[in-house]
């Protein structure tokens, strides 16, 4: 199971936070604020696991991060996930975010946290893994975007207005400051896992009855 | 005009969006929290106005303050409304709100049910899916009570993204409606070979959560995950079968040498490295389950540490990490192969990072021996000093007196350098595990005797010496340790030599500044020095001595009267007063020192931890019995608070965990003796002689060998554990020197020439002898008392719960509750009298339905299927041939691989089948089955599978029957009492007529709505014309016109079923209605409205019930005279007696009274009370029913009835 899954910037700036677990308000800003400082006083080449977030259930969990640039992505996660599964798995959500906000920067999570909400949502549901497979993520997010473009252009004159509003806004401020952030520029971490892809054979398996 | 007007509200309406709010809150560093004060102000505005649009907007600003830090909760009824908009665009925005932040104690959670229910069966793929996203962040159990019924449904749905989501949240419901498990496990377990991988993946994550919390309950599933770990490609479910193995494997051995082959083949062949660790994982834990030391094993070993070795050294971080921790859970059963990675381990040590450091430090505990632990220890002081930050520093002190302390001090030879270890370590400043120190401190020096008068020498010197208290001591543990000290020194003063001296340092008022607590055990121990200086001076005569010392402490004991800390104040007055009197009569030249000494006298054992929970309640005692009358029920229930529900609930779900069988029992004693063994508090024989222990009582039998001490005790400074080391290495050398110098003896006439060869070999462990015997005391327990029973289980263990076994039939009281037509809950209220009427007129769903039959047929059917399935796994661990493919000739794996799977493929049938076949036919089937040939069993499969639509129906005929005891050998046609009641292309509709004998003017009529095109149906709606005699009941305030809408929608091909309440006047006569089911199919053309008519025909039969009835009553009916009388006569019947009493009693709801040979007395009952009894006589092709009846009318229309349906055979 996955506990939590939060994301900051390198000054501890919250940009998303999804607890799988109830946690008061206080405690989860307080779990941000441990979390943060566990995970940015770590040099860059040490290993991406980190036990014993106080806050978060016990000495069966395990912090989970890679660290992208401005941001820290980090997964609380139990002993039931493969450690090298979940940073796998940080990754593909990276690349999915880079996919749906066309080359991703500190800025679009933060203006857009509904939206990153929404790519989570498709590959993991409360705590547990339900989509690794970039391409039908992305074809589901697509999707739900389409409708809701049809609810807002054509059935829902109202929503209309305000989607005009809204690009209008967009096009303000955050465009002169997008040149300022550099994009998270994907490294090319070598991949542990080949999700989906790559097909392996189980040779000289003895069959079984 | 009016566009205009609508776009400037808009406007005005919209002045903030989320970008808005971010953009505005970045603008405001310096005034944030007002700014945002603000804001919510307008979002409250906001949430005000009437506007969907609007509303959704503020909650999506609402979400985005609740990741800062802000509580939303207030808002969560607004939440709810933007919930239940139609449009997905703000139903999005209002389930990522919820999910953010609905949890069991937010109270409008409740009103969420419906709309979640509905946007469960929308047609809109993506309200489903953005539903159980949302439901999965915040299920609580009513929610999951309520909607696991629908949730169930929706794992079979046509799409996959529907099917993955579903599957997956049922975790959840399991969680909190832990009673949804076993009626929804057979679904769940389908899901498993589902073709779409995604829900085949979540299937898989769901019942390894499951299994890895309760494995035995899941064993029964390895051959099927047996086989997807060798079908599957996907990495993602790979890793989590495996991960599940290791979980089952030690609960099944077999199951493990089963696996090794694969997974080696696995190791060598993957390039994915999570995938590569998972398996090496799983091969660590078959080896554990082994037995170990195995010889043929030993080559999984080596490979395994192997490939460690490898990650290790690698440079990338994270490998060398995961490579550290599976290392050391080969360390626990191999402990050998690892410790020749000693080297590796402690370079690790060294390694900038700190993960890896503590993993290294893991594996340090386990690779001790008697030879190295002082030389590890070592080195890990030297860490110690070394380390930056408090929490490594910590964490190394912690795990140095874990690796001393393990096995009961196992690995200790030399007691006098582990105090002087645990000495130095309490130059540790700022660590917060002083008491650690101390706790180790008391334990050694109590448990271990030879070693008192050393540890008292060294505890002397720390309450000597001033570093301890002259540091902040408020912030500073390492006080603690004076603690131990303290009381060292008073409990063992005899052994003290400068007595005089350690009392005044115990004296001094620097003392006054430690924390309470610690002063309080010095004052204890004051009195305790000072009785033994004082017997000693009195013994030697010397007076004054005496004198003095008492008037010192009568000078020095009121700066502890004076403290703030009652307990010392307490202790310390009452000591002074004591002192003073003694002071009196020493004056009268009185000897006082024996009876001063008398306080203290005896020896304090040491007391195991659990002792006080141990100690057995004597017999007659109830603890939870009341002892005054309890309090009023009225009273309680207003002013419980909420925790004791929570703790009420917890107790049921408690009593439900199946009853633990004696292997079980014998497993666990097993491994509690293990952990007893490894526990230090838990004492127990063990063979090795310097820590056998005498079970005499009385301490005075422990055989106590006096150390000799060849170490000066008194070293100047404080840190000498190093010279233990020499010391020790030194003897060590002269033990080995010896002991060849014998062995040169023994060996020189035999074989002169291998000696030198022997001597240079390692010493083994058992060659080190300890410096001195030590006896360790063993802590007191009651006596009787098991040192552990379970009570370490924690009670509250959500996941305990889910211990259920999946593998027993689902009984009647397991069903998921469903959303049913309103009436049914006064059907479902308890009926003494008819009991088995209300079983019947509970006309549950399909599925249950089936489980019911089950039930019934518990007897005989489903005690076979269920030793059968323990048989099988049994077979398929067991008998399976010894993985022959590594000498399998490469020409022929295709044709042997095809033989053996054949088999295997048959046997799944035969199980699927013998479940089905049970279903439908009882248990008579099991006979033929297994004569029948392989050939007619594919075709029979094929044939049910065409006809499971129908099956259903068929099965209640079984149930019916067996039911009325009328079933013999001959296996009976199928029987349904469902009638077709209309049917289009669309649609179509089956309907049964239920009574029930409490209300004596309704009747339920159960309609299987089952959809037959491809399209979606929804909206429907069932209207009939009430005649003056029957009328449908419809909720209040709804006129006669207004139909009743149907509580579900039908995806393609799926039915379901609904029920609707009639109420009648007279039940002589059968009635028929006419009525209309409309509806809209909905399609990607789009939807259309249709209707379909129907006439309901409500026989007089189905007014009857099925009501048993004996045979001395059944002849008093008959005789009181005043039952009408009609007969009838069928000629043409064919089909046997038998046959012919199932059919009346299925259709027409009797039961048979008695039956002898060719002719039946059989009974029923109508809603209203009218008896019914026939007699029914079979002649050459013919049969004659006499009735009689309460009133003609019904009789009359009843027999008609009856011809009708006997005619037809």
């Amino acid at each position: 199971m996955i506990k939590a899954i939060l994301i900051f910037n390198n000054h501890g700036k919250p940009r998303l936070s999804k607890f799988y677990q109830r946690y008061s308000e206080d405690t989860q800003q307080q779990i941000i604020r441990e979390t943060f400082h566990l995970v940015s006083k770590r040099d860059e080449n040490v290993c991406n696991f980190l036990e014993g977030g106080l806050l978060i259930g016990g000495s069966d969990n395990k912090l989970i991060y890679r660290h992208y640039a401005t941001l820290y992505f980090v997964f609380c996660v139990d002993s039931s996930e493969s450690e090298l599964g979940i940073l796998d798995l940080i990754q593909v959500f990276v690349e999915t975010l880079d996919k749906c906000f066309e080359n991703v920067c500190e800025l679009d999570l933060i203006f857009h946290v509904d939206k990153v909400h929404n790519i989570l949502a498709e590959m993991v549901m409360g705590g547990m893994v339900l989509e690794t497979n970039m391409n039908e993520i992305v074809t589901q997010i697509d999707a739900q975007n389409k409708l809701e473009k049809s609810e807002g252009w054509v059935l829902f004159g109202v929503f209309c207005l305000s989607s005009l509003y809204t690009q209008a806004g967009l096009a303000g401020a955050p465009a002169r400051a997008v040149s300022a952030v550099k994009n998270m520029n994907l490294p090319e971490i070598p991949r542990n896992i080949n999700i989906g892809d790559i097909s392996i054979k189980v040779p000289n398996l003895p069959s079984f009855k | 005009m009016a566009l205009k007007m609508v776009k400037g509200s808009i406007d005005r309406m919209f002045d903030k969006n989320l970008q808005d709010l971010v953009r505005g809150i970045r603008n405001h560093k310096e005034d944030e929290a007002k700014y945002i004060s603000q804001c919510i102000d307008e979002i409250k505005q906001e949430l005000k106005q009437d506007n969907i649009a609007v509303k959704a907007n503020a909650v999506c600003k609402l979400t985005y303050l609740q990741m800062l830090g802000y509580d939303i909760s207030w808002a969560a009824f607004n939440i709810i409304e933007v919930m239940s908009a139609s449009k997905f665009t703000f139903k999005r925005i209002g389930y990522l709100a919820a999910s953010q932040c609905f949890h069991e104690g937010t109270d409008v959670i409740m009103l969420t049910t419906n709309q979640i229910r509905k946007d469960l069966s929308s047609p809109n793929q993506y309200d489903t899916g953005v539903a159980l996203t949302g439901l999965s962040c915040f299920v609580t159990p009513d929610l999951a009570r309520d909607l696991a019924n629908d949730i169930m449904t929706l794992m079979s749905h046509t799409k996959p993204y529907i099917r993955k989501k579903a599957v997956l949240i049922m975790y959840k419901v399991f969680l909190k409606y832990p009673e949804s498990l076993r009626p929804a496990f057979p679904r769940l377990k389908e899901k498993l070979e589902d073709p779409d991988p995604g829900v085949q993946s979540a299937a898989v994550n769901v019942i390894c959560e499951l299994a890895r919390r309760n494995p035995k309950n899941y064993l029964s599933l390895a051959p099927l995950f047996f086989k997807l770990m060798t079908s599957s490609t996907n990495n993602w479910v790979l890793i989590k079968i495996i991960k599940l193995f290791g979980a089952l494997t030690p609960l099944e051995p077999r199951l493990g040498k089963k696996l090794i082959e694969p997974l080696t083949n696995l190791i060598h062949s993957t390039s994915a490295m999570s995938l590569l660790y998972e398996c090496v994982n799983t091969v660590i834990a078959v080896l554990i389950s082994l037995s170990s030391g195995m010889p043929n094993h030993s080559a999984s070993i080596q490979l395994c540490v192997q490939k460690l070795r490898i990650l290790i050294e690698d440079s990338d971080q994270n490998l060398k990490y995961l490579g550290l921790l599976a290392m050391s859970k080969i360390l626990k059963t191999h402990p050998k192969s690892v410790q020749s990675h000693k080297d590796l381990i402690l370079q690790c040590l060294d390694d900038k990072d700190e993960s890896i450091r503590l993993r290294a430090l893991d594996l340090l505990y386990g690779m001790v021996s008697k030879k190295n632990l002082m030389e590890i220890v070592k080195k890990l002081m030297i860490h110690v000093d070394k380390a930056e930050g408090t929490t490594y520093r910590d964490e190394l002190l912690t795990k140095i007196i874990d690796i001393c302390s393990q096995s009961n001090y196992q690995y200790i030879t030399n007691f006098e350098w582990y105090i002087s270890i645990l000495v130095e370590l309490t130059r540790l400043e700022g660590t917060r595990h002083g008491h650690l120190i101390a706790a180790q401190m008391l334990d050694v020096a109590i448990r271990v005797k030879a070693i008192r008068k050393f540890a008292v020498s060294q505890m002397a010197m720390l309450l000597d010496n001033a570093h301890l208290i002259a540091s902040n001591t408020q912030r500073n543990g390492i006080c603690e340790v004076l603690y131990a000290a303290a009381w060292i020194c008073g409990e063992f003063s005899e052994h003290l030599e400068e007595a005089n001296q350690t009392l005044e340092a115990m004296l001094r008022p620097k003392v006054t500044t430690l924390p309470g607590h610690i002063q309080a055990v010095y004052v204890q121990n004051m009195v305790k020095l000072y009785a033994s200086i004082l017997q000693q001076k009195e013994q030697a005569g010397e007076k004054e001595a005496a004198q003095e010392i008492t008037q010192l402490m009568i000078e020095r004991l009121p700066q502890f009267v004076q403290s703030a800390d009652l307990e010392v104040q307490e202790r310390a007055s009452c000591i002074l007063q004591l002192i003073k009197y003694i002071q009196k009569l020493q004056i009268k030249e009185v000897p006082v020192a024996e009876e001063v000494i008398a306080l203290f006298a005896g020896e304090l054992n040491p007391v195991a931890p659990k002792a006080q929970k141990k100690v057995p309640v004597p017999e007659g005692l109830d603890l939870d019995a009341w002892i005054n009358e309890p309090p009023s029920d009225s009273e309680s229930e207003d002013e419980k608070p909420k925790t004791i529900f929570h703790d009420e609930e917890q107790r049921h779900s408690r009593h439900r965990q199946p009853e633990i069988d004696e292997e079980e029992l014998a497993r666990r004693r097993e491994a509690r003796k293990q952990e007893q063994a490894n526990n230090p508090f838990y004492i127990k024989s063990s063979p090795s002689p310097q820590k056998r222990y005498q079970d005499t009582p009385g301490v005075e039998h422990i055989p106590v060998v006096q150390i000799d001490l060849s170490v000066p005790l008194k070293v100047p400074g404080m840190p000498m554990s190093d010279q233990y080391v020499k010391l020790e290495e030194e003897r060590r050398h002269k033990q080995k020197l010896e002991k060849d110098k014998k062995k040169k003896k023994q060996k020189k006439e035999k074989r002169g020439k291998h000696h030198r060869h022997n001597s240079l070999q390692t010493e083994s462990e058992e060659d080190i002898a300890p410096a001195h015997r030590v006896d360790i005391i063993t802590e007191e327990m009651p006596e009787n008392a098991l040192p552990s029973d379970e009570d370490d289980k924690d009670p509250n263990d959500p996941y305990k719960a889910l211990d259920i076994d999946l593998d027993k039939p689902l009984a009647d009281s397991e069903k998921l509750p469903v959303q049913r037509h309103r009436n049914v809950e006064a059907l479902k209220s308890p009926d003494s009298e008819a009991p088995l009427v209300e079983k019947k007129s509970k006309k549950p769903k399909k599925k249950e339905k089936k489980h019911k039959d089950k039930e019934r047929e518990k007897d005989k059917g489903k005690k076979k299927e269920k030793e059968k399935k323990g048989e099988d796994l049994d077979f398929w661990l067991s008998t399976a041939p010894p993985p022959a493919s590594s000498t399998q000739p490469q020409g022929e794996p295709e044709t042997s691989a095809a033989v053996v799977a054949e088999p295997q493929e048959v046997k799944k049938e035969e199980r699927e089948e013998q479940e089905e076949e049970e279903d439908d036919e009882g248990k008579k089937s099991s006979k033929h089955k297994k004569k029948k040939h392989k050939k007619e069993k594919e075709e029979k499969s094929k044939d049910k599978k065409k006809s499971k639509k129908k099956s259903h129906q068929n099965k209640e005929e079984t149930a019916e029957s067996v039911q009325n005891g009328t079933l013999e050998d001959e296996p009976l046609p199928p029987m349904s009492s469902y009638r077709l009641l209309a049917e289009n292309p669309y649609i179509k509709m089956t309907y049964d007529i239920q009574g029930n004998l409490q209300h004596d003017s309704q009747v339920t009529v159960s309609v299987i709505f089952e959809n037959k095109s491809s399209s979606f149906l929804k909206s429907m709606e069932l209207n009939v014309l009430d005649s003056l005699n029957t009328k449908m009941l419809r909720p209040e305030g709804s006129s006669v016109h207004d139909g009743i809408p149907v509580p579900f929608q039908l995806p393609p091909g799926i039915s379901n079923e609904a029920q609707f309440v009639f109420t009648l006047q007279s039940i002589v006569m059968a009635q028929k209605l006419k009525g209309t089911l409309s509806f809209i199919v909905k399609n990607d053309e789009g939807s259309t409205h249709d209707k379909l008519d129907f006439k309901l025909h409500f026989s007089c039969a189905s007014y009857l019930i099925t009501t048993p009835c004996y045979s001395d009553a059944f002849a008093k009916l008959l005789e009181s005279g005043d039952l009408h009388m009609s007969s009838i006569k069928v000629d043409g019947i064919s089909i046997s007696f038998q046959h012919l009493l199932a059919k009346i009693c299925f259709h027409h709801h009797f039961s048979v009274v008695e039956r002898v040979d060719s002719c039946a007395s059989m009974y029923s009952r109508s809603i209203q009370g009218h008896h019914v009894c026939l007699l029914v006589k079979k002649g050459e092709n013919s049969i004659s029913i006499d009735g009689k009846c309460n009133d003609s009318t019904l009789l009359s229309n009843l027999l008609d009835e009856m011809k009708e349906t006997l005619s037809k055979c």
